[in-house]
């Protein structure tokens, strides 16, 4: 009797997307005909987006790729005797040794792709559950001294050492304190939060239970947005899953430490991603941004002290609690220490998840991983860091991705989204598409902002048609700069970013000679 | 399931998810879910239950993309508009899609078979443009593909 051969394809929405599900359902149809035994499962992702489905075959406890797959391949995938690892044009070699792959330093993806997202079993036999073990037993203090060992930083975009956040709330005095996870993804061009909860959720879990643990709070949220219907429910089953293993719950692994997960779903809201208008919309209400200060630290979610983060940076720190703060540190350089996960989209050959140390280029990330443009045109402008962050030229691709280095040329890197565009591109209209994103989706408190985006649209269009041009230039890098300096949070006070790197880089793309 | 919107199923879902006014945006959402959009009567149901002003729900309501407040086609198909999207051709599908239901974003078409919709990034930006049919995600559609899974010739 031969054992069943296991097959693992991805659940994860870009494999969908692609038609992983149609793929799965003929295999499985195929096989049974065939009379094959084969076990299929649904892993996550390895964030080699482009090739999704991204199939593979478990051979002498090796996993052998094939991909992108369609349903239509799949008898050919048969004849070519894939099961065995046969030869075919779709056969990538071992997933392991995919240089896509094979050349990034995963430290928070690590499980991505490896596992079934929802396996108990998967996720522990890989370390998981080891870093809420060691929090447990080595208490609070242990965990802010590796923290602030590691050097992580906010990676939802702003920044902000994490050591601090938690040791302002586990110093704040309260009954009652929050976790909220902000899993309201809404740049454009960003995806790591969703293939981390498709793939790997049990590690957010976990990275939630150790952020209780630390600050003394016995209640998180994750605030997700409405356009993740399948990170939803993968969530879910992941939740169960804790819970039923007690590492989520009551009296967590009988240490006398409660934690519960709930999930909460937006509203289809950029500015709820703002971490104040987030706390409103998790409250029932509209997402107005709040005043700052007082820090969400100290009141937030309903005047509570509150931890706010996003997915990727409470699901690096299990691994930062398991391997020691010095072990993640060791990646990166200057103030940007550990690994971020880029997100190469757009115009690019070979789009897909790249978790790397800081310090890389930018260049180096759209050459070497992404292959250059999908349509073989020349790169013309690159977007870094969702719709609020600033397109740069050619002449700037060298810079090394650091979140200090960024933010001297204007820019920033944000939750490291990479978007490319070709030659094609006419940066007059994505300045204005930035002020209009600014106008749908402004929150209105602010007036430079809610009034602001719509006098932006305006004045650019009559730089366009060339009503007044020269004035209207002035105007333009006027509006910008009370937008920077007087609105409330970033929404407001980032969008002029597009908007003058674009006119600034791209002055030509303005001339209504060029249109 | 989509659901002609009735009191009786209102409630239940109001109850279900949580009668406070924290939970205003999850009954919000799960009458979307349920219905496709939150009627007037809807928002009096819920202001009642839940012990707020009916201004107080409108309020929420309005600031939502989520929260239509007419009833949906049959087919919800969204298509992202954002930046990602934008570099491989985004605009060019909406203006297809445009053409090929007669319709333009945020309207229903008059046989109440389709509701066209923009959305700011279904997180699918690697393989863009991308859409979403109702919970569905496709990836990489062209106008060939468009037609394709929206049943058009």
């Amino acid at each position: 009797m031969t054992a069943s051969t296991k097959i693992f394809i991805p659940r994860d929405t870009a494999s969908i997307s692609m038609g992983g599900d149609e793929v799965a359902k003929k295999i499985e149809k195929i096989a049974q005909k065939q009379k094959k035994e084969v076990t299929i499962i649904r892993n996550g992702t390895w964030g080699m987006s482009w090739l999704e489905p991204l199939i593979e075959i478990e051979v002498k406890n090796h996993r052998i790729a094939y991909g992108p797959v369609s349903e239509e391949d799949v008898i050919d995938l048969f004849n070519a005797d894939f099961l065995n690892g046969g030869t075919h044009p779709l056969k990538l070699g071992n997933t392991d040794q995919i240089d896509y792959l094979k050349n990034q330093q995963r430290w928070t993806f690590r499980k991505c792709g490896l596992i079934d997202p929802i396996s108990f079993d998967d996720y522990t036999t890989n370390r998981g559950f080891n870093g809420l073990k060691i929090a447990l037993k080595k208490g609070s203090n242990h965990i802010l001294k590796e923290l602030k060992k590691s050097g992580l930083r906010g990676r939802g975009g702003a920044g902000f050492p994490t050591a601090i956040k938690w040791q302002t709330v586990a110093n704040a005095e309260g009954d009652q304190k929050y976790i909220a996870c902000n899993a309201d993804e809404g740049d454009s061009g960003t995806f790591s939060d969703r293939i981390l909860m498709e793939s790997d959720p049990m590690a957010l879990i976990e990275g939630m239970a150790i952020a209780g643990f630390t600050v003394g709070a016995n209640k998180g949220y994750i605030y997700l947005r409405s356009e993740y219907p399948n990170a939803h429910s993968i969530l879910t089953s992941a939740i169960k899953t804790a819970k039923k293993h007690h590492w989520l719950g009551k009296n967590i692994q009988a240490s006398g430490f409660d934690f519960e997960i709930d999930i909460h779903i937006g509203g289809g809201s950029y500015v709820c991603g703002e971490e104040t208008a987030m706390l409103e919309s998790l409250e029932g209400k509209a997402g107005m941004i709040r005043y700052k200060p007082p820090l969400p630290a100290l009141e937030g979610l309903f005047g509570k002290p509150t931890v706010v983060n996003n997915v990727v940076t409470l699901a690096s720190i299990p691994d930062i609690i398991d391997q020691g703060g010095a072990a993640y540190s060791a990646y990166g350089i200057n103030r940007s220490k550990g690994t971020l996960a880029f997100q190469l989209s757009g115009n690019v050959k070979r789009g897909g998840l790249v978790e790397v140390a800081f310090g890389i280029t930018l260049r180096e990330l759209i050459e070497k991983w992404g292959d250059g443009t999908a349509s073989g045109k020349p790169i013309y402008a690159v977007q870094v860091g969702g719709p609020l962050g600033a397109y740069f030229p050619d002449s700037l691709l060298d810079i090394p991705l650091d979140y200090e280095a960024f933010a001297a040329k204007d820019g920033m890197v944000g939750h490291g989204g990479v978007v490319v565009f070709d030659d094609t591109a006419d940066m007059a209209t994505q300045a204005r598409f930035a002020m209009e994103f600014c106008s749908i989706e402004s929150c209105g408190k602010c007036t430079p902002c809610r009034i602001g985006s719509i006098r932006g649209v305006e004045v650019i269009d009559k730089i366009i048609s060339n009503k007044n041009r020269t004035q209207n230039i002035d105007l333009l890098n006027d509006l910008c700069e009370t937008m920077i300096d007087g609105s409330l949070c970033a929404m407001g006070g980032m969008t002029p970013f597009p908007v003058k790197s674009a006119l600034h880089y791209f002055p030509e793309d303005f001339k209504p000679e060029n249109k | 399931m989509r659901h002609k919107y009735n009191e009786k199923i209102a409630l239940e879902i109001i109850h279900k998810v949580g009668a406070k006014p924290k939970m205003l945006v999850q009954i919000l959402q799960a009458f979307v879910v349920k219905f496709s959009y939150i009627s007037e009567s809807a928002i009096r149901l819920i202001a009642k239950e839940i012990n707020l002003s009916r201004a107080e729900v409108h309020g929420t309501v309005s600031f939502y993309h989520d929260f239509r407040t007419t009833e949906a086609g049959e087919k919800i198909i969204k298509i992202c508009q954002a930046e990602a999207c934008q570099a491989m051709g985004s605009r060019q599908l909406t203006a297809h899609a445009e053409e090929a239901l007669g319709i333009k974003l945020h309207e229903t078409s008059e046989n109440n078979a389709y509701t066209l919709e923009p959305i700011y990034c279904l997180g699918n930006c690697a393989c863009s443009p991308a859409i979403m049919i109702d919970e569905k995600v496709y990836g990489k559609v062209d106008t060939k593909k468009f037609n394709q899974i929206v049943g058009l010739k």
